[in-house]
């Protein structure tokens, strides 16, 4: 076991819903389906305005290689084709579907095949037409974690259930409800990859997720060796940052600049593991995913299972509505989460949770000058000098921007948390990051 | 509905610059007590003296240049405060009120205010008042009865006389106004080591550096701890955030530097004391260690093409 060094203990505020079960949201009247949900290429649309299309319907894909397709979350009409805002502050061409009587949803059926005669190739191919990516926030498209290249051998798979930042208890749940998919998940993910060892790690705040998933996992191999080991972990954040996770489980250091497959790792949220199986299993699409909505602008807090295209708004009124006071929407925690400007936005792939802030909480802080403290040097998890990036960003002085390296900078926060003068340090760093591109 | 965007993220942390100022100014009141225990209300009244006028001049200053009015952030008092520490008990207080408008306004203000100045304004401004009035600057008296006498390091230089080191560690013996206790000191330094205000490295590594240094060079270790301004200088001047290096191998490097330089001046230099300079002179170094002594970048090491 290694460490990373830096990092923050931060109020966890997970009080509010780690005790809640998760709570299906009935089926909304109308989705919005952002086209792009992945990191990598945006898909084409496959249907037009005025068709019908079934729950579990492809209506996006493109033949590039890093995209994942996306799929009707209900069945009915498709009454707008246009581009849209999505939570990510931009425009993206986006499938809009209102529920109608007539049309029913096939129903996926039960895969075939089990787990153990799923080749590796069947199994990437099974994850990409369910489009399933990253849900731990970062929607990067499973399949192509599943295809290290050539002269990359992976010889463990990491399943993150750290959950580091405030307030989130989606994957929490996942883990306490779900646990057989997460361990059938990992089992099928390790086999895609064909490694014969496993890690869940999962921070020490969350004991009983480590219990349940032990017992699971026992369950699952009724006595025979078992190719996964929970790992319970320190509650730091950024605890979950993947290369964070796999300093502190292998004690191995992904190169600056580099991936986790340059160490032979590749690292999958639980989320993920639990939608592979449900591909898997039931040959289900992508199309619903655990949201936590919560924070202190939420009347009524919850775990909420929802069809991907939800509007935001949806989901709020299922949780009481917003308080008088709430100033700020946050898709996503709050250390990395982007804030919203409206509850029109849909959920997508990435979103884990809408958080909600009350003006108090959500205060604007006016910056000051740096008076050189050091307390931004000694919490970044990275090593990096955020107090000297903010001043050669604030000079343009990309050069330097360059050198102090910026490009390593993983948007933690930590720096921004803890800077007395409340510098917008992560701001300059997204700015400069765009400047280098 | 509309609501407002910025940027991850959305919560900050407790500590911010004024709680900061609140902490180093509370940790000052203890040295500053011991000084007025051991210096009578002179003490006291040369403290305000000096702080008033640091604040005044900032104000006046800041008017001049026509730049934001900074004095509630309590940057300007702390400087007057940590000034009127290093000053001699008796020095007349108009030469006091010229420490603290050259601390203010010509070591901080004209480089740029907070954050940019170069040099530790109080040991700048008192590096000043030394030149300017030698005699006044090193005239020094006895606790309680405020009798003329020498500090313990020039009985020490002169005779190689040591005082006990009770009276020493409590701050019953000559010297600045609040650097005689090193119990008060200590107190004062607890605090702001507890609350994470400054950091162990600096001083460690300074007051360690002078420990080892007068062992190796066959003088009383203890004794060169103990006396002078060294305690004093270590945790409230060597840990200044904008005058001395911001990751923790530059401040070790520059407690060191401190450490290696207070030796040579004491023991070879001209000077009984050598904190004064030594600190400023590491001050001039501190943008070059800042350069070197960068924290290590995670994955670096092992950096594959």
């Amino acid at each position: 076991m290694g460490n990373f060094s830096g990092g923050l203990n931060l109020k966890h505020n997970k009080h509010t819903t780690r005790y809640k079960p998760i709570k299906e949201l009935p089926q909304p009247q109308k989705v919005i389906l952002p086209l792009q949900q992945n990191l990598g290429c945006p898909n084409d649309p496959l249907v037009k305005v005025g068709d019908e299309v079934f729950e579990g319907q492809k209506i996006g894909d493109s033949s590039k290689f890093v995209s994942a397709p996306i799929h009707a979350s209900i069945s009915g009409k498709v009454v707008k084709i246009e581009k849209l805002p999505n939570p990510c502050g931009f425009d993206v061409a986006s499938v809009v579907i209102e529920a109608g009587d007539g049309v029913r949803g096939k129903g996926y059926g039960v895969s075939p095949k089990k787990l153990g005669e799923l080749t590796p190739e069947e199994i990437r191919k099974i994850v990409r037409e369910a489009g399933i990516v990253g849900m731990g926030g970062a929607a990067f498209p499973t399949h192509v974690k599943l295809t290290p290249p050539a002269g990359k051998p992976i010889d463990t798979l990491i399943i993150n259930g750290c959950e580091c930042e405030p307030y989130i208890t989606a994957d929490h749940r996942i883990m306490l409800e779900w646990a057989d998919n997460v361990i059938y998940g990992a089992l099928a993910l390790g086999r895609a990859l064909m490694v014969d060892r496993i890690l869940i790690g999962i921070e020490d705040n969350k004991k009983d997720a480590v219990k349940t998933l032990n017992d699971s996992d026992e369950k699952h191999h009724a006595g025979r060796r078992s190719p996964i080991k929970i790992v319970k972990v320190e509650t730091k954040y950024p605890q979950g940052g993947e290369k964070q996770l796999i300093k502190v489980l292998l004690n191995r250091e992904v190169p600056s600049g580099g991936l986790p497959l340059d160490v032979g790792v590749v690292v999958n949220n639980v989320g993920t593991a639990v939608a592979a199986a449900e591909a898997l299993k039931h040959g289900a699409p992508l199309i619903k995913r655990v949201v936590t909505v919560t924070g202190s602008g939420i009347v009524e807090p919850h775990n909420l299972l929802v069809r991907i295209g939800t509007p935001f708004e949806e989901l709020v009124k299922a949780c009481g509505g917003l308080t008088g006071d709430a100033a700020r929407v946050i898709m996503g925690g709050p250390m990395m989460g982007l804030a919203v400007s409206s509850l029109d936005i849909p959920v997508v792939k990435a979103t884990t949770c809408i958080l909600v802030l009350n003006k108090k909480d959500a205060q604007a802080y006016e910056e000051r000058d740096c008076i050189r403290c050091g307390r931004c040097i000694k919490v970044c998890p990275v090593g990096l000098m955020p107090n000297f990036l903010a001043d050669y960003a604030k000079l343009k002085n990309w050069e330097q921007v360059e050198d102090y390296n910026v490009a390593d900078c993983i948007e933690c926060g930590c720096c921004a948390y803890v800077c007395p003068s409340r510098i917008y340090l992560v701001q300059y760093f997204k700015v400069a990051k765009k400047e280098l591109q | 509905m509309s609501f407002d965007i910025s940027t991850s993220p959305h919560i900050r942390g407790p500590v911010n610059a004024s709680h900061i100022m609140w902490l180093v100014f509370i940790a000052l009141l203890f040295p500053l007590g011991a000084g007025i225990y051991f210096f009578g209300l002179r003490a006291l009244y040369l403290t305000l003296v000096v702080t008033l006028v640091c604040v005044l001049s900032e104000a006046i200053f800041q008017f001049l240049a026509k730049r934001p009015i900074t004095i509630f952030d309590g940057s300007a008092a702390i400087t007057g405060l940590l000034l009127a520490l290093i000053l001699p008990p008796t020095l007349p207080y108009w030469m006091a009120a010229i420490g603290a408008v050259a601390a203010v306004v010509l070591v901080k203000g004209l480089f740029g205010g907070l954050g940019f100045n170069i040099f530790n304004p109080a040991l700048a401004a008192r590096a000043i008042l030394l030149a300017s009035w030698p005699v006044a600057m090193t005239t020094w008296v006895r606790p309680f009865d405020a009798i003329t006498t020498a500090t313990p390091l020039f009985l020490y230089k002169t005779t190689g006389a040591v005082p006990g080191y009770l009276d020493l560690f409590l701050g019953n013996r000559a010297g600045s106004l609040g650097e005689t206790s090193v119990l008060a000191i200590l107190i004062g330094a607890g605090i702001l080591l507890l609350t994470r205000v400054i950091d162990w490295p600096a001083p460690t590594a300074y007051i360690g550096t002078v420990g080892i240094l007068s062992l190796c060079l066959g003088r009383d270790p203890l004794f060169a701890i103990l006396s002078g301004g060294l305690m004093l200088g270590a945790f409230f001047m060597a840990t200044d955030y904008v005058t001395a290096p911001v990751t923790t191998k530059g401040r070790f490097i520059f407690g060191s530097g401190c450490g290696l330089l207070t030796v040579l001046i004491r023991f070879y230099g001209g000077f009984p004391e050598g904190v004064n300079y030594s600190i400023l002179i590491m001050n001039m170094l501190t943008p070059i260690i800042d350069k070197y002594a960068r924290p290590r970048l995670f994955g670096m090491v092992r950096k594959k093409k």
